[in-house]
């Protein structure tokens, strides 16, 4: 059903990703930059070997689920079902335009295969408690929740809230995935509201807590089998990425949080992930 | 009259209170659908969710005191195919989580349902921060939402059957209080109809919730003031039946407006925007007058600011001379 991809070809679907997300954002005019170009390994691990999903039919029973708590991602999301097949490339473009099916922030009823709406934060996992709720009361624990959340986002109470109501039902067809970037739109997040050690702050709510490289495809594959394989908790993966993954001048970068590139911005930015900062000969040029 | 069989006078009537009539519309609306599931944040007793806890508790999920997880959750309930009845009190679903129920209930369309318990000045002694007196006004102004406020326990129940069948998101506006019951198993309800249940000429008096059986008082004694006084009952806020409304209020020529909550953005105010576009007329709105409550016992209070029968028919007579 799903084609099996070596890590390399996943490596170049990210890379993809990115240039996708790059042209969407200078297209756009508006939006954020940092997160979705750090997420992109996590989306590729997701679409092309995590998730049982049919992109031609978005609304398998069947299907695992996706909830993007930080909506403000959703670029990354977009130019990973695009990649997918859920719908063509060339909509990428209309990102954030009027009519568009692919909103600033995203609605899921405007779009097929986007499984909630966001943008306003800490709603994602308290959507997939319900949900985890309800696949066990229908006898469909075959079926996993992923959602991922911004580490910025873990501001907001509604998180923790949750955060306490997974452990309690045991909704083990959770897996919790943390962007820890270290950024937000105000600055670094341990000056914004200092998030402090996430690791026992999550094992004291009653999660299993795994620590990955959030931009190493293999890592994230590997840390969400274990995640499925443990059954006595419901699992946070927290995945250290790199804001502004590929883009050497958005790196590292809390200015990038929430403006796009440029013209001449988004041209540097597509030659260095086509050249991977110049390690090797683009293709294109 | 006749066909919508409520009680016979407004004297002796029984006192049941409309969240008991929830409780028990719940169990039933559990046992007519299995996909129905309830979830409470740390009130079951309270808003009298117990029965259906204890009937179906697989299907009950005890969230603790977290507003913002019991609108989200039940958000995550409703995308999985469940009909979830998400309960606190009023002041704080939705006091506290009204962002979550439009961004996860209200913009995907999906059947949330939100008890809010405790509403309105008949939560009495513990005061203005739990006498929930805007959540008409937060709720109306969401796109998409239903909101209901039934006047007694028994259309209660029939109101918790029918949100089980809407398909949209729905607020349900409920009492603490022992209140008179003015309806009979045989009165009808459906989402979206206002019922004239006092038929008269010179003034239409539209009143919500537990203030209908406070209106049907100032009638009676409008009648022996020589004011023939048409009650209209507006259960559903929105969408307000405009047609029962304008066809009583083209008859009478004037109206007074009756809510046991805030003035602005509540019944009054829709109303008066039906009104306003398309039949305007001498109208008083009675409701709280844009200030908090305080302790007190709820009929006490329904005098002291201004919303009982007697404040009810001064309004009928001040609209009905402006005519």
């Amino acid at each position: 059903m799903i084609k099996t991809y070596t890590i390399k070809e996943l490596e170049l679907k990210a890379n993809i990703i990115r240039e996708d997300i790059i042209r969407m954002l200078e297209a756009a005019g508006s939006g954020h930059s940092a997160g979705p170009l750090g997420l992109a390994d996590i989306f590729t691990a997701m679409y092309f070997d995590v998730l049982k999903h049919d992109p031609q039919n978005p609304d398998w029973a069947e299907r695992d689920i996706l909830l993007l708590s930080n909506g403000h991602c959703v670029p990354v999301r977009y130019a990973a079902m695009a990649e997918a097949g859920y719908f063509p490339k060339s909509e990428l473009t209309t990102l954030r335009k009027l009519g568009s099916r692919l909103q600033g922030h995203p609605e899921r009823l405007r779009l097929p295969g986007l499984e909630g709406t966001s943008g306003p934060l800490g709603c994602g996992l308290s959507q997939a408690c319900g949900m985890a709720l309800a696949f066990r009361m229908d006898a469909q624990l075959h079926r996993h929740i992923y959602c991922v959340m911004g580490d910025g986002e873990l501001d907001e109470g509604n998180i923790w809230e949750a955060a306490m109501l997974a452990p309690k039902y045991n909704l083990n067809n959770i897996t919790a995935i943390i962007d820890r970037n270290n950024i937000q739109i105000d600055g670094p997040t341990e000056e914004v509201l200092p998030l402090n050690d996430l690791k026992q702050k999550w094992e004291s709510f009653g999660w299993h807590v795994l620590e990955i490289n959030g931009n190493d495809i293999e890592a994230i594959i590997d840390a969400c089998a274990m995640a499925k394989a443990i059954t006595e908790q419901p699992v946070c993966i927290i995945a250290y990425t790199v804001p502004g993954k590929g883009v050497d001048f958005m790196e590292y970068d809390f200015h990038w949080h929430g403006v796009p590139p440029t013209h001449e911005q988004a041209k540097e930015a597509l030659h260095m992930l086509r050249t991977l900062n110049g390690k090797i000969k683009g293709e294109h040029e | 009259m006749a066909e919508l069989h409520l009680a016979d006078s407004t004297k002796g009537l029984q006192m049941d209170a409309i969240r008991a009539g929830f409780g028990r519309g719940l169990v039933k609306a559990g046992e007519l659908n299995e996909n129905v599931v309830a979830a409470c944040a740390d009130l079951t007793g309270s808003v009298k969710m117990d029965a259906f806890a204890k009937a179906f508790p697989g299907r009950y999920i005890q969230i603790g005191v977290a507003e913002q997880n019991l609108a989200t959750v039940g958000a995550g309930l409703a995308l999985a195919g469940k009909i979830p009845f998400v309960a606190s009190y009023a002041a704080f679903s939705p006091g506290r989580n009204w962002e979550q129920i439009k961004t996860t209930a209200c913009l995907n369309e999906i059947p949330v349902k939100i008890i809010g318990g405790h509403a309105g000045l008949y939560t009495g002694p513990d005061g203005a921060t739990h006498q929930m007196l805007e959540d008409i006004a937060l709720m109306t102004v969401m796109p998409g939402m239903v909101v209901l406020c039934p006047c007694d326990a028994v259309e209660a129940e029939k109101a918790t059957l029918a949100m089980a069948k809407d398909a949209r998101p729905n607020y349900l506006r409920m009492s603490r209080e022992n209140t008179p019951v003015i309806t009979t198993d045989k009165t009808p309800f459906e989402i979206g109809k206002a019922y004239v249940f006092e038929e008269g000429t010179d003034v239409t008096i539209i009143a919500t919730g537990v203030m209908t059986y406070h209106a049907l008082m100032a009638a009676e004694q409008l009648y022996k003031d020589g004011i023939s006084a048409e009650v209209v009952h507006a259960p559903t806020i929105k969408p307000l039946d405009e047609k029962t409304i304008l066809a009583s209020v083209r008859k009478t020529g004037c109206v007074v407006t009756v809510e046991e909550a805030q003035i602005h953005g509540g019944l009054g105010g829709a109303v008066a925007e039906l009104l306003g576009e398309n039949q305007p007329v001498p109208m008083k709105r009675i409701g709280m007058q844009d200030h908090y409550g305080e302790s007190g016992e709820g009929n006490e209070l329904l005098t002291h600011f201004g919303l009982d029968a007697k404040h009810i028919r001064l309004a009928a007579h001040h609209v009905a001379g402006k005519k």
